[in-house]
């Protein structure tokens, strides 16, 4: 399969990239990494008329340090983010080490993943427990959203046609934080079946389990997180994470429900490691 | 894998593949790497449903040069592919859909385009109106419908039946215990790197049109394009260039070739198609699919007496040419025996039309399928009598002093000691320290499986046995033709094709191993039927038996003619020299094969005047003494963990033990060897093409369709046997297709030796986390362990 024909455009700056969008409204998508949308072209199941690509934008391939934070850039890729570990930010890339294959990560980026919304990709899980806000700007200036908000549904960020992701703010952990992160795929590189990520920092009185990899945005497992804050790993029993499994995702099969209860305790399980 | 080789560069030497440097550089020559001046692009426009009528097709306007559909195309003949086989119902396949639609995929409108791309934005503008049917997906369900046909000048939806009952009431009289089980395979697309490709011009000089294609079978295709095209076969030229891989997808003449084909004769251009890996999983998603009633009679020891088989094939649509849909079922029928002792044996195969794509042959033909069924069930027996699965499977194989073996469906095994190789696998993988560790307990509470499989391979079956099945085409003798050219070198030119197998090296050191000629002086010419004698081609693990034949045939002509032109030029008695390394010596001196060629081509006043006029260059047809197959045989061994809580599987150690007759190169045996098992590792846990109630396939990327990579595929220790064939040349037995057909035997023994304590047993591929986590839960639901592992 081979694309229907659209108009390219590189975009020089934000302000440039939501100007292009608004030009064609309806018909115009950001261009990230491409390691989405790039099939979807060739499948002809995405249609735009223009593709507004984002990779030369300066400002979107920054990574700050803000103090209690870093700031990533929505356009660094997943490759920068394994080669480069964030100090108190050491989750990062070692999420980024795990996803699909290096030939993805070389141009995928942090930002094209969370807009793509699937719910099986590793950012929005792992974003989402880290407790990270999402900037975004769009014509009417900017907004930030928690990433755990950010994901409406399977494949809608809840981004108008005319925003773009401009960076992802995560909070440094403390030194004594545990981050336990669990993803089953049938084979490497594949998008999981289950996933799930703990993070527990008493220090700063945080403790967030989600279950990832659902037909729905990551769920947050708020009975397991405080189980486990107040309990530790033994306190997450098996009946009360399989529970919490039935709220986040009700009417799973025998077997579904089992594989994603073992990511939840693999992840626990991971994190004391 | 192993060091096993003889030094050198003859027959048994480990010599490096000579066709790998152009390949790991990137400079092999594929099909889709061509381009040809004024070159245009094809698409099709694919059926978006399983089973329809054409109410009608309405193409873009100003299209009549760029969109095509059947009835534009009248001088193509529709492909029919009948068999002699009783009851054979012929179905009758038309390169572009004709009034009816009979899977999803099935090409409806060619466009032709300056780029894919335009070709494909035409596609688009094609529009269809379907009268929908109910669509015929399951092979039970179509098998007992005759309200619904997918040929509807059929009674029923039966291409076929084979029936054959040797002393099974006899037999099944004496047993102790009855083992009764349900055993299927998924439907599966084969998946070779590179898909389909044609690429057709006329040339005017040659006043030939040519094809390039990337097939198996060459000289077969150029029959297919002539008969279905209706021009003269001298005017059709095949070359098959590097093809990324055969596996049987690339072995019939393709609907998509003769449109291309047809094309290039109405235009007088170039043309060209290539499938994509979408195309190829929804349309190409053919084989595998067997469905397996069986019931065991064996003593209380396990001894296997008598077996009951009811066999349904999924056969999809159409019935290929030329090997036909009969060729499934005809070898599941005799093969489903495996390498064992019995004499009872009831079979009832029957191959259903379904709206799939058509059934094709798959690297293995029907003997994954029924070696998967009856290792299972040797297994099964074994539980059922409370012993160890590997000393039944010992006790049931074929021993050495019944060779030469008629088997109860009177296929002929060779040779072998099929016991001596599950011995050595079960020694080689230390099944004593897995069954201590199984015992033991993982520390991370996975739970240990061991698994043995064995089989025995027909390889390079001939004429009796095709003609016993009445295909389109019986292959018979293979030809080649070996040359010396001036200089010394040799060109040597096979009819089959080598993609993957390699054969430029092993054809290679065939000729060295008669003539003595360095490797790097034999040049392997195949794939082009303008400069190669005829074969059937590459199919059937036939071609180092067939093709390699006629080599060892035609080199060894050529030596007496050799013997005499270089006693002449050493002036000595013919009777006295000696052909080595080369050259041809005798007490005085020797004289190499350059000397001699230099004679023969550029100095005739130095030859003898009795010389003789064939000259260095010698045309052979071979087939082996006795053609109903030099079997091969092989019995792996595997310990497996199972993780109970994800359902995940893990190959921990894995052995192969094989025997192919004498080995021409181990490194290409181990190699095919490697390649086969992963393919046969998709088929146990990974690969699956599943249709809803529509016909609709449910992958059409690979996201959706899994196949192992790199890290699925583990480290595989190879072993070898060598037992001559009494029928071949040098006693070569083919092996191409024996890596594919035991891993779904052997991963679910050894998930089954796992589960055991849970009163657990898997049957059906692919062994999906998802499926295993359900048998499990299913078996927690219904009671505790029960019983210690066996």
């Amino acid at each position: 399969m081979k694309p229907a024909s659209f108009d390219y455009v590189r975009a020089k700056d934000v302000a440039d990239a939501v100007k292009q969008l608004v030009s064609m409204p309806g018909d115009a998508r950001p261009l990230a990494g491409g390691q989405s949308l790039g099939p979807m072209l060739n499948l002809r199941l995405a249609r735009p008329k223009l593709l507004v690509d984002l990779c030369r934008i300066e400002s979107l391939k920054a990574i700050s340090n803000e103090g209690d934070a870093w700031r990533i850039g929505a356009s660094v890729t997943h490759a920068q983010l394994e080669d480069r570990p964030l100090a108190g930010c050491e989750p990062i890339a070692q999420v980024a080490r795990s996803i699909a294959y290096r030939s993805v990560r070389n141009r995928g980026t942090i930002g094209g993943s969370l807009a793509h919304a699937d719910p099986a990709a590793d950012w929005p899980l792992a974003l989402s427990t880290l407790d990270s806000k999402v900037v975004i700007a769009g014509k009417a200036g900017q907004r930030e959203i928690a990433a755990e908000q950010l994901m409406r549904s399977a494949f809608d960020a809840g981004l108008a046609e005319d925003e773009i992701i401009e960076s992802i703010r995560v909070p440094k952990l403390s030194s004594g934080s545990a981050w336990g992160y669990y993803k089953f795929c049938r084979k490497t590189g594949e998008f999981p079946d289950a996933a799930a990520a703990v993070l527990l920092d008493p220090e700063r009185r945080v403790a967030r389990v989600f279950a990832g990899a659902l037909d729905r945005p990551p769920q947050p497992l708020p009975a397991v997180a405080r189980a486990l804050a107040e309990g530790g790993a033994e306190a997450a029993t098996p009946d009360l994470v399989g529970a919490a499994i039935d709220r986040a995702a009700p009417g799973l099969g025998p077997a579904a429900r089992k594989l994603r209860a073992t990511a939840v305790q693999r992840a626990i399980r991971n994190s004391l490691s | 894998v192993s060091e096993h080789g003889k030094p050198g560069q003859g027959v048994g030497a480990r010599v490096p593949r000579k066709e790998d440097a152009r390949h790991l550089h990137g400079r092999g020559q594929f099909v889709s790497d061509m381009i040809l001046p004024g070159q245009r692009e094809v698409a099709f426009l694919r059926s978006p449903v399983a089973h329809a009528r054409l109410a009608g097709v309405r193409k873009p306007a100003g299209s009549p040069d760029s969109v095509f559909v059947r009835t534009d195309m009248p001088e193509i003949k529709a492909i029919v592919a009948p068999s002699t086989l009783p009851n054979f119902k012929i179905s009758e396949q038309h390169p572009l859909a004709h009034g009816k639609v009979r899977f999803v995929g099935e090409p409806i409108a060619m466009c032709v385009g300056k780029t894919r791309a335009e070709a494909e934005d035409l596609a688009e503008q094609v529009q269809v109106d379907f009268e929908e049917l109910p669509a015929l997906v399951d092979a039970y369900g179509s098998k007992n419908n005759s309200s619904v046909l997918v040929h509807e000048e059929w009674p029923d939806n039966l291409f076929l039946t084979l029936s054959l009952d040797n002393g099974f009431d006899e037999m099944s009289k004496k047993a102790d215990v009855v083992v009764k089980r349900e055993i299927q395979l998924s439907r599966q697309a084969m998946v070779p790197m590179e898909g389909k490709v044609a690429l057709a011009y006329w040339d005017d000089r040659a006043n030939q049109l040519i094809l390039y294609a990337s097939t198996q079978t060459p000289h077969i295709v150029r029959v297919g394009i002539s008969r279905f095209l209706g021009i003269p076969e001298e005017q059709v030229r095949v070359i098959s260039p590097d093809v990324g891989g055969g596996f049987g997808y690339k072995c019939i003449v393709q609907p998509e070739e003769l449109c291309v084909c047809w094309l290039a004769l109405r235009y007088r251009r170039p043309f060209r198609y290539i499938e994509d890996r979408r195309e190829h999983l929804v349309a190409g998603a053919n084989s595998r699919q067997h469905h397996y009633t069986l019931t065991a009679y064996a003593s209380d020891k396990g001894r296997l007496l008598a077996l009951d088989a009811q066999v349904t094939i999924d056969g999809g649509a159409y019935s290929n040419w030329p090997f036909t849909i009969g060729l499934e079922p005809g070898q599941a029928t005799g093969n489903l025996p495996g390498p064992y002792d019995f004499r009872g044996y009831r079979v009832r195969t029957h191959c259903v039309a379904t709206n799939k794509p058509g059934f094709m042959p798959y690297r293995g033909v029907a003997r994954t399928g029924v070696c998967f069924a009856m290792e299972l069930m040797i297994d099964a027996i074994a539980r059922a009598v409370g012993r160890d699965p590997y000393e039944v499977r010992l006790e049931n194989l074929v021993r050495p002093d019944q060779m030469p073996y008629d088997n109860v469906a009177k296929k002929h095994y060779d040779s072998g000691d099929y016991p001596r190789a599950l011995r050595m696998a079960m020694e080689k993988l230390d099944y004593p320290k897995w069954r201590e560790r199984q015992k033991r307990g993982e520390p991370d509470g996975r739970l240990i499986g061991i698994g043995f499989a064995s089989y025995c391979e027909q390889s390079a079956h001939g004429t009796s046995v095709f003609a016993a099945w009445g295909l389109p085409m019986i292959p018979g003798y293979d030809q080649a033709t070996v040359k010396i050219v001036p200089g010394g070198g040799v060109e040597v030119r096979i009819g089959v094709h080598s993609h993957g197998q390699g054969m430029e090296t092993t054809m290679a050191q065939l000729v060295h191993e008669v003539l003595g000629v360095e490797v790097a002086r034999v040049q392997v010419v195949h794939g082009d039927t303008g400069t190669t004698p005829f074969s059937t081609g590459t199919y059937a693990s036939r071609s180092i038996v067939m093709s390699g034949g006629a080599v060892v045939n035609a080199c060894k002509a050529l030596l007496p003619r050799l013997r005499k032109i270089g006693s002449f030029l050493l002036k000595t008695d013919e009777a006295d020299v000696r052909t080595e390394k080369g050259s041809v010596a005798g007490p005085s001196g020797s004289v190499s094969y350059a000397d001699i060629a230099e004679a023969w081509y550029l100095r005739p006043e130095r030859l003898p005047l009795d010389v003789d006029r064939a000259g260095l260059e010698a045309s052979v047809a071979f087939k082996p003494a006795r053609d109903t197959g030099a079997f091969s045989y092989a019995s792996h061994a595997m310990a497996l963990a199972v993780d109970t809580e994800t359902g995940q599987v893990e190959i921990l150690d894995y052995v192969v033990v094989e025997d192919c007759g004498t080995l021409v190169n181990p490194m290409v045996v181990e190699g095919q060897a490697l390649g086969g098992i992963a393919q046969g590792i998709g088929t146990a846990l990974y690969e699956e093409q599943q249709y809803d109630a529509n016909g609709q396939p449910s992958s059409s990327t690979f996201a959706d369709y899994l196949i192992p990579g790199p890290t699925e595929i583990p480290d595989i220790r190879i072993f070898h046997l060598e037992t001559p064939s009494p029928y071949t040349e040098l006693g070569i037995k083919g092996m191409g297709e024996g890596g594919a057909i035991a891993p779904p035997a052997v991963i679910f023994n050894a998930v089954n030796n796992a589960l055991t304590p849970f009163g657990v047993e898997v049957n059906e591929t692919p062994l999906t986390p998802e499926k295993l986590l359900s048998a499990l839960e299913k078996a927690k639901e219904q009671e505790t362990p029960k019983r210690e592992a066996a």
